[in-house]
């Protein structure tokens, strides 16, 4: 019975997984970033909604609607600042200034607001433990189960938006080919900052939720773009529902991990991340092989 | 020297001939350090020693090989690992040191076949992941005792005033030895293929250079470095502590010091690192503000003077103090 209360325990954690990676999934998607600051961006949307709800005294899910248009706004910031005279610069370049922003970003938050290990959990009553029980060992808890459908409610509306609006897409011309998008009349330095707000928007929702099922610090951030990553290359990169696929196989692997071990929750989820990563490598590699095999020399 | 009618092609000018003499004087001064300087001074040498190391291990990665790690702490935390066991099955402790980082350099090679097959920021981010898993497999050790860590005891048989000396001689080699290496490197057949991949990786191959080959001796050469760098630091710090040992902050400084100097230039990391080092060194103590402006540094270098500062005097000058590369001269103009 531990085993089927961890395994459902780990499909829940992969909702929050997965609706914390969309947004790196999304802007890799679209501009082919990989933003390194992305875990610290999501530790600042938690600190702002600690912040916010705190001064005036508000629920966190309300704070939530002054702080994700402010989120959105950094997105569009961060792209016009720095993501798209990285891009120009070429491939490297992002990598550079996205992590340099990462170090910048903990460091001013360490500052404001200290080193304090923070929860949001005290400032949504009794939601943080509420849980509803199965059978006399087994119970799903509320809060993980309405991230899970949270997160499935956001990667459908994404899918959705993507698929079938007009702006969606835009975005999506953009993401194939920027230059001949512009050709047909579409801006794609608008796509890009929209896309991006969108993207910081929804790691702003994601620190929140981290917030309020865990504890945060400014030094959260890096480990929390580790397991984004995670998830989205296991799940494979570009496709949104493989995102959660691939957070529900990092967190039900993190969750049977951590029954051997203390260490083995994160242990378990790096080794099975880079045991799919070789096995993709060596299915490439095998393939390319056959087909080099199977091609004959051309004669001339 | 090579003579094409009117033209020459060449590789000393009179500027690095003389910067060559230069750093040689350089070397030598430094190798009396222990005999000239004070205690604080020669503290401070070898840690700067082995900063200058880790950038230019990082420069020779990102740089010329156009790999971009985030994981290097991998090695650096590994070397002290080993060194930290070697001791304890009763080697003596400057052979461990010396032994542990070479066994985290070879841990490099099968590593190379894996990591070299993934690509820009799946590289970066796949790297640092190795490098938490090493973290916490390192933790599982007895030995190490999870985070509490343990020490190098070993190492005081020798009073502080002979391990003092010993380190930056250490230190001042390695630094040496490996900046010789890389320099070496960079202008053999396999550097100049190494700098084609960084700028048109398809096109190199496309033209026959070994791109694997060249990448896995730049990962490799790095890798060693790394791990020696952290086998220095442990033989100052004398403790590990897998946190500190592991910490993504080293590469934060790699990174720091090689923007700031100048990314694909041989001088530039050195340069950073000695800026890096002042700037530690007067800041320290105002607390993470200086981390913060760190980043901030690094962002704004990689944004708008992606060759660093050194790469700024060189294209205006014209400088190269220590030439990888080759020029072409015409007759009659400068």
């Amino acid at each position: 019975m531990v085993w089927v209360d961890q395994i459902i325990e780990g499909i829940l954690l992969g909702g929050y997984y997965a609706l914390l990676a969309c947004g790196l999934s999304f802007m890799f998607g679209v501009m082919r970033i990989i933003n390194l600051a992305h875990g610290d961006l999501a530790v600042l949307g938690a600190f702002l909604v600690f912040a916010v709800a705190n001064a005036f005294d508000l629920s966190p899910f309300v704070a939530l609607i002054v702080v994700l248009p402010v989120m959105a706004v950094v997105g569009w910031a961060l792209c016009r600042g720095v993501l798209e005279r990285s891009l120009r610069a070429g491939m490297l370049v992002p990598l550079l200034s996205t992590f340099g922003l990462a170090i910048a970003i903990e460091n001013i938050l360490f500052e404001v607001w200290g080193a304090d290990t923070r929860s949001l959990a005290p400032m949504i009553d009794t939601l943080a433990y509420d849980s509803w029980s199965i059978s006399e060992d087994l119970s799903i808890g509320r809060l993980a189960l309405l991230i899970f459908a949270l997160a499935v409610v956001l990667l459908g509306g994404l899918h959705f938006f993507l698929a079938r609006t007009p702006t969606g897409r835009a975005i999506r011309a953009v993401a194939e080919d920027a230059d001949t998008a512009e050709l047909v009349g579409i801006n794609s330095r608008a796509v890009y900052g929209l896309a991006a707000g969108i993207a910081v928007a929804t790691v702003g929702l994601a620190g929140t939720l981290l917030a309020m099922r865990a504890t945060f610090d400014p030094y959260s951030g890096p480990m929390q773009l580790i397991f984004a990553f995670e998830a989205v290359v296991i799940g494979g990169i570009g496709s949104l529902w493989g995102t959660l696929a691939g957070g529900i196989v990092l967190g039900i692997a993190q969750n049977i991990g951590a029954q051997f071990h203390p260490q083995g929750f994160l242990l378990g989820g790096h080794l099975v991340f880079l045991a799919i990563l070789g096995g993709r490598i060596a299915i490439s590699a095998y393939s390319g092989r056959r087909i080099a095999r199977r091609a004959p020399a051309p004669r001339l | 020297m090579t003579t094409l009618g009117p033209m020459s092609v060449e590789r000393w000018t009179r500027a690095s001939r003389v910067s060559g003499v230069a750093v040689t004087m350089l070397a030598v001064i430094f190798a009396f350090g222990p005999l000239l300087f004070g205690a604080n001074m020669v503290d401070k040498l070898t840690t700067l020693f082995i900063y200058v190391i880790l950038a230019a291990m990082w420069n020779a990665l990102a740089g010329y090989a156009g790999l971009v790690s985030v994981g290097q702490q991998a090695f650096f935390g590994l070397g002290a690992y080993f060194a930290i066991q070697l001791a304890a099955h009763g080697l003596a402790p400057y052979p461990s040191l010396m032994v542990g980082a070479l066994l985290s350099g070879l841990f490099a090679l099968p590593l190379s076949f894996f990591m070299l097959r993934l690509r820009g920021g799946e590289f970066s981010i796949g790297m640092w992941v190795v490098a938490e898993v090493l973290h916490l497999l390192v933790n599982l050790d007895k030995l190490v005792q999870g985070e509490t860590g343990t020490s190098l005891i070993s190492l005081n048989a020798y009073t502080p005033e002979s391990r003092r000396a010993y380190n930056y001689w250490l230190a001042l080699t390695a630094m040496v030895v490996l900046l010789g290496l890389i320099f070496a490197f960079l202008r053999s057949r396999l550097g100049a293929s190494v700098q084609a991949i960084r700028d048109d990786e398809e096109a190199a191959a496309s033209l026959g250079v070994r791109v694997l080959a060249a990448k896995r001796t730049i990962f490799v050469l790095a890798a060693l470095g790394c791990a020696v760098a952290g086998t220095l630091w442990l033989a100052t710090s004398i403790t590990f502590q897998p946190k500190t040992n592991f910490g993504i902050q080293w590469t934060a400084y790699m990174i720091f010091m090689t923007l700031v100097g100048g990314l694909g230039t041989f001088e530039g990391p050195i340069i950073g690192a000695v800026l890096f080092f002042i700037v530690q060194d007067q800041l320290g103590d105002i607390g993470v503000w200086y981390l913060a402006g760190l980043g901030v540094a690094a962002m704004a270098f990689a944004m708008f003077m992606p060759r660093g500062l050194w790469g700024a005097v060189e294209d205006k000058l014209g400088l190269q103090l220590l030439p990888i590369g080759y020029r072409l001269r015409v007759k009659g103009e400068p």
